[in-house]
C-alpha cells in the first residue's frame, strides 16, 4: 500500500466525516423543529395534547435509535414505500432528538419563573404574545448550554446510520477496512475524528454553561 | 395631605362584594366587600395572612373568586366571560418582585405592551417609553438592563411599565417590601406623585407613615374580612382591638 494510496483512504474518511457533519444538521435542524412542537404541546391547555406528547416521548425514548433506523429502512418499504439511507436515517434522527430535546426545553419554559407569565399577563398580553415574547426568549438561554451538549448524542448516534448503508464516517472506515485490512488503524482514525468533532462542542457547552451561571443578560 | 380628594366625584369604579376565595381548605376571603371611588386612594393594611394580596389579586383575575362579586370600570370580573385582556388594559398591577423582563433593555420591557397590545408604532412606543421613564426619574437608563439597576429604580421601572398602558386603576402589591429604607423611598415618591395626579390607586403596604400620609380610606384586613375601614384617622384611634393590637406590632 503506497502513499498516494493511503491519501485516497483518508480522503474517502473526511468525506464521510463531513456526512457525518451534515446528517447531524440534519437531525439537529428537522429535530429542533419538531422538538419545539412538542415542548409546546406538553406545556399546552389541552390536557389530551400534553397526554399524546408524554405518551410520544415515552415511546421514544424507551425505543434504541438502531430500531427507529431499521424501521425506517427495512419496516416502511415493507408496507410500500421505498425510502433512501439518507431519508430513513434523517427521519428516524430527527425523530429521537425531537423526544429528548422535546423534554428538554419543556423543562427550559416551564423553569422561567411563573412571575414572568403573571407580569405579561397584567400587561394585557395574549397567550401567544406571552410565550413568544416573554417567555421563550428566556427558556432559550436557560436550554442553549443543554442542547449544544446534546448535539454531541447527535452525532455520535448518527454512526447508527451505517447499518442501514449510509456512507457516514463509521461506514466510510468499514468499507476502507475492507480492502486495507488494518483496522485498528482505520477505527483509531475514526474515533479521532469523532473526538475532533464532539471535544470542541463539549467545551463550548461548558463554557456557555458557565456564562449562565453568571445569569447576565446585558 | 388628602390628595386628589377635590377631583374625586363619588363614582364608584371598583367594588368587591361578598367576596369569597379558599386555597383548598384554607379561607383565605370570608366576604370581603369593598367599594374605591375614581381618584381614591386606599391603602389595604392587615398581617400577612389576613387575605390583602388576595383581595388585590382576584380583582386582576390572577386569582378566581368562589363566591361574590368584582366589577372593574365594568368590567364583571367574576363572570366567566369577561374580556380578560380588556381588563387588564384597564387595570395597571406593581408586584413585590418587580418582575421585570430580563432579557429585554429598560426601554423595550415599557414598550412591549404598547406595541403588542395596543399595536403602536416602534417610534411612538419609543417616545412612550421615554415620557413614563422621566415620570419615574429615570429617563438616562432606557438602554439599561434590569440587572443592571438598583432595586427601586427596577421597581420605579415596573410602575412605569404599567403607566405606559395608561391603565384607569393601578394596584400595588406590598411593592416596597423587598426595598432597603432608603430606596423604599424613592419608589413611595414615584406613588405620592401618581396619587397627587388623581390615579385611582388599591395599594397593599405595611408603610403605616406612608398610608397615613397619601391615602383617602385605609382599610385594615383581618382573618379574611374587611375588619376596620376609614380614613387616615383610624390609625391613630383605631375602633377595635385587632387593628390596635396590630398597629402596636408595627411600631
Amino acid at each position: 500500500m503506497g502513499q498516494s494510496f493511503a491519501a485516497g483512504y483518508m480522503l474517502f474518511l473526511l468525506k464521510g466525516a463531513l456526512w457525518t457533519l451534515g446528517l447531524s444538521a440534519i437531525a439537529l435542524l428537522c429535530g429542533g423543529v419538531l422538538a419545539l412542537v412538542v415542548a409546546l404541546c406538553r406545556i399546552s391547555t389541552q390536557k389530551w395534547l400534553r397526554l399524546a406528547m408524554a405518551f410520544y416521548i415515552q415511546i421514544i425514548q424507551g425505543t434504541p435509535v438502531l430500531v427507529l433506523m431499521f424501521l425506517m429502512y427495512f419496516g416502511l418499504p415493507a408496507l410500500g414505500w421505498s425510502v433512501s439511507p439518507l431519508l430513513a436515517a434523517s427521519v428516524s434522527l430527527s425523530v429521537y432528538v425531537s423526544a429528548y430535546l422535546g423534554e428538554s426545553w419543556r423543562g427550559a419554559i416551564q423553569s422561567v419563573p411563573q412571575a414572568q407569565w403573571e407580569a405579561a399577563e397584567c400587561l394585557a398580553l395574549s397567550r401567544t404574545q406571552r410565550m413568544a415574547k416573554v417567555v421563550l426568549p428566556q427558556a432559550v438561554r436557560i436550554a442553549t448550554p443543554p442542547t449544544v451538549g446534546f448535539m454531541v448524542q447527535i452525532i455520535k448516534n448518527t454512526s447508527l446510520a451505517s447499518v442501514v448503508g449510509f456512507i457516514e464516517l463509521v461506514r466510510a472506515g468499514q468499507i476502507v477496512n475492507n480492502t486495507t485490512f488494518q483496522p485498528f488503524l482505520i477505527y483509531m482514525l475514526i474515533a479521532v475524528l469523532y473526538f475532533s468533532m464532539c471535544y470542541p462542542l463539549s467545551i463550548f457547552s461548558r463554557k456557555l454553561e458557565a456564562r449562565s451561571g453568571e445569569k447576565s443578560y446585558a | 395631605m388628602h390628595s386628589g380628594s377635590e377631583e374625586r366625584n363619588h363614582e364608584i369604579v371598583v367594588s368587591l362584594k361578598g367576596v369569597c376565595k379558599k386555597f383548598g381548605d384554607i379561607e383565605v376571603l370570608r366576604g370581603v366587600d369593598m367599594e374605591v371611588a375614581k381618584g381614591e386612594v386606599v391603602a389595604i393594611i392587615g398581617q400577612s395572612g389576613s387575605g390583602k394580596s388576595t383581595a388585590l389579586r382576584c380583582i386582576d383575575l390572577l386569582e378566581t373568586i368562589d363566591e361574590g362579586s368584582i366589577t372593574v370600570y365594568g368590567h364583571e370580573v367574576h363572570k366567566p366571560g369577561v374580556d380578560l385582556r380588556a381588563l387588564r388594559q384597564d387595570i395597571g398591577i406593581v408586584f413585590q418582585s418587580y418582575n421585570l423582563f430580563p432579557h429585554l433593555t429598560i426601554e423595550e420591557n415599557i414598550m412591549l405592551a404598547p406595541t403588542a397590545v395596543k399595536k403602536l408604532s416602534k417610534a411612538d412606543a419609543r417616545e412612550l417609553a421615554h415620557r413614563v421613564l422621566g415620570q419615574v426619574g429615570l429617563a438616562e437608563k432606557a438602554r439599561n438592563y434590569p440587572d443592571q439597576l438598583s432595586g427601586g429604580q427596577q421597581q420605579r421601572v415596573a410602575i412605569a411599565r404599567s403607566l405606559a398602558m395608561e391603565p384607569k386603576v393601578m394596584l400595588f402589591d406590598e411593592v416596597t417590601s423587598a426595598l432597603d429604607p432608603k430606596l423604599t423611598g424613592e419608589v413611595l415618591r414615584v406613588i405620592e406623585d401618581l396619587a397627587k395626579k388623581g390615579m385611582t390607586m388599591i395599594m397593599v403596604t405595611h408603610e403605616m407613615n406612608f398610608a397615613r400620609r397619601i391615602a383617602d380610606t385605609i382599610i385594615f384586613m383581618n382573618e379574611g374580612k374587611v375588619w376596620e375601614k376609614g380614613e387616615a384617622g383610624i390609625l391613630n384611634n383605631p375602633h377595635t382591638p385587632e387593628l390596635r393590637e396590630f398597629l402596636q406590632n408595627e411600631l
